[in-house]
């Protein structure tokens, strides 16, 4: 008979295994259920997860997806360490975006190296924020984090459709719900030129390492493990809990808000109402399959941008609609919960009990 | 006010509010029982693509609510295997269902946007249905009526009988429930299955009788606050329908506005009252309250393994 054995600690090849594991389950369950729903079910897959790779010309666009992801699943990962549940990063990428398309709307007319940066200040404030609602809440009245920041997310995208259907709407827009064209000195510098590559992605790297710096080397990133592991033991060391809840709800909002501007003032150009498109929700995956380690979610980040990218692929190759993404996406994290019971328990055999015959 | 618009408000009111109220309660039983399912708003499309492709494809609605009933569970299934049996985080696998549900049913309903059925009728016949005032006692469909009767039996469940005991000891203490001899993993499986089929009967509630047409992520964040609802509640099924029909106002606001010419709030506005209101009454609710975790379950959200 089968049965789970808790190991004595939990295995450091499981822990890196494990998300390859999902992945190749991700790929083997999607082949069979695309197939089933009458698709080229292992084209499909191959599409999703290996075209991206393996055509040169598609690296700038997984460097362009990736990038936001990263950033916001950095933050979420801080947090989600210390059992800081921020699931409305969503809202906080959104509320950065409009905090950072502000400062750029009123300097419209101007010129100079100064903007972008300014803007880009003003999409972490308009993060930090948003974040903070949830972490006042959830320090002062022990109001769950997980349904305020969530939805505060629906908050924002309600803000965003009035700003660009009502005070932002572009003067020579046609009508259109949107707001101006960002001008040179309000769009992020591409850095490879001839591709899409903007500064936001070696910026998101930059911060990877950082993030990684200061969680491994430094106290501080020491203080939030322990609060996520051991709150009372956290407690008798002075490690705050109150001051961990602030501190990552504050940088995940900032990232998700810095995500946010980039985004607006990179891919987007301006805000429309298509501007919410869920990197909030995928960053969670990315931070989950990047084991919440600021170097595996530049990989985890590197994954679930590909999935984008394939989704477009496959969508000229097999037909397969968009939303098959988004069903790539929620499987590969199903299946990285599900393998993550291989890095505390091991399958044994156990030997029947001896049967005792009765007399 | 007029009978007639007071009738119609109640029309609303009840139809907005029950989908939520539905899912609720299932959410109320799976928390009672000690686990935290944040996957509502998933179980809750998953159940109302189902719903919607069987309606579709049949014509017969009944197939339709029976078809969102077994998805729903089906979906409830996936959290059931990840945490209790495989013990996964139950935050991030509740997540990972919300995220699933998402994905899945704009898979399944892309072939079906924009598509229409008939949508779900009164139940009782259109003498009584269809009075100018009587409707607003008879002239909802047999969901309404279900939600109602079981609010009725769960909270008949919860406090008089044996298994409601049995559930509410897994709840409050798996340990000592372990050790008397009830299977803890069995019960929390039941209690998630029937979370699951209400949250899908309740997702069914919007593609088949309040929008009767598909659109993606039609629920709209509804699941979250059913998950917010039950905090209102302070875990008790007769302050559920209270809250519910609070939230179905909140939610109806946004119409009713509209109805009495109030031009001056912007669209958005309106369209974001439900969820600040859902951010207003948790404040509330911990402002109010004088100890510790409200009466949450003890268990509530930690993982439990036999051995």
């Amino acid at each position: 008979m089968l049965e789970w054995r808790r190991r004595r600690e939990p295995s450091r090849a499981m822990l890196y295994l494990s998300p390859l594991i999902a992945i190749a389950l991700t790929m083997a369950t999607g082949a069979m259920v695309f197939t089933a729903m009458g698709y080229d079910g292992l084209t499909a897959v191959f599409d999703f997860f290996l075209v991206p790779f393996l055509e040169p010309h598609r690296w700038p666009d997984l460097g362009v997806k990736a990038a936001p992801l990263v950033m916001i699943a950095l933050g979420l990962a801080i947090g989600f360490r210390a059992n800081v549940w921020n699931i409305g990063a969503e809202g906080q990428y959104i509320m950065g975006a409009i905090a950072g398309t502000g400062v750029a709307l009123a300097t419209y007319e101007m010129s100079g190296w100064w903007i972008l940066p300014a803007m880009a200040l003003a999409g972490i404030l308009g993060g930090m924020a948003w974040a903070a609602v949830p972490a006042l809440l959830r320090v002062r009245l022990q109001v769950s984090e997980i349904l305020t920041s969530l939805m505060l997310t629906y908050v924002a995208v309600q803000v965003l459709y009035y700003l660009v259907r009502g005070p932002w709407k572009d003067p020579d827009g046609f009508n259109f719900p949107q707001t101006r064209m960002f001008t040179a000195d309000q769009t992020l510098p591409v850095v490879i030129p001839e591709t899409l590559v903007h500064l936001g992605i070696p910026l998101a790297l930059v911060i990877a390492v950082i993030a990684w710096l200061v969680l491994e080397k430094t106290t501080a990133g020491y203080a939030v493990k322990v609060v996520g592991l051991a709150p009372a033991a956290a407690r008798h060391g002075g490690f705050s809990a109150e001051r961990t809840t602030w501190v990552t709800l504050l940088i995940g909002g900032g990232l998700a808000g810095l995500a946010g501007i980039f985004e607006a003032a990179g891919p987007f150009s301006q805000l429309t109402p298509q501007f919410p498109v869920g990197y909030g929700f995928t960053a969670i995956i990315v931070a989950f399959l990047g084991r919440l380690h600021p170097l595996g979610i530049v990989l985890g980040g590197v994954v679930l941008a590909a999935t984008y990218v394939g989704g477009e692929i496959a969508q000229t190759t097999v037909r397969l609609p968009q939303a098959a993404t988004g069903m790539f996406q929620a499987m590969l994290l199903f299946f990285l919960l599900a393998t993550d019971v291989l890095v505390r328990y091991r399958i044994a055999f156990r030997a029947r009990p001896a049967k005792v015959l009765p007399r | 006010m007029n009978s007639i618009i007071l009738v119609s408000i109640i029309m609303t009111l009840v139809a907005a509010s029950t989908p939520i109220l539905l899912a609720a309660l299932g959410e109320l039983v799976v928390e009672k029982s000690g686990v935290l399912n944040l996957g509502v708003e998933g179980m809750m499309l998953t159940g109302a693509v189902a719903g919607f492709a069987v309606a579709f494809s049949t014509g017969s609605v009944a197939l339709g609510l029976i078809a969102s009933v077994i998805a729903g569970i089906g979906t409830a299934m996936i959290f059931a295997v990840l945490t209790l049996s495989l013990t996964a985080n139950q935050v991030a696998t509740g997540l990972a269902l919300t995220i699933f549900g998402v994905g899945a049913s704009s898979l399944i309903g892309a072939g079906f946007v924009g598509r229409t059925i008939d949508r779900l009728g009164p139940l009782f016949p259109e003498a009584l249905s269809g009075h100018p005032w009587l409707r607003a006692l008879f002239g909802h469909d047999i969901i309404v009526y279900l939600s109602l009767a079981l609010v009725l039996g769960v909270s008949l469940f919860l406090r008089r009988t044996r298994a409601g005991l049995i559930l509410r000891a897994v709840g409050e203490n798996d340990a000592s429930a372990h050790a008397i001899g009830y299977p803890v993993i069995g019960i929390r499986y039941a209690a998630i299955a029937f979370g699951g089929a209400l949250a899908g009967l309740g997702g069914a509630y919007f593609s088949l009788a309040l929008t009767p047409m598909w659109a993606d992520r039609l629920t709209a964040g509804r699941g979250w606050i059913a998950l917010a609802l039950v905090v209102f509640s302070a875990w008790k099924p007769g302050r559920l329908l209270l809250g519910a029909y609070l939230f179905g106002a909140v939610m109806t606001f946004e119409l009713q506005a509209k109805a009495a010419g109030i031009t001056w709030l912007a669209p958005e506005v309106l369209a974001m009252a439900p969820y600040l209101a859902t951010i207003l009454v948790l404040t509330m609710m911990s402002l109010g309250r004088k100890t510790g975790r409200l009466d949450a379950p003890a268990c509530l959200g930690k993982p439990f393994s036999a051995s």
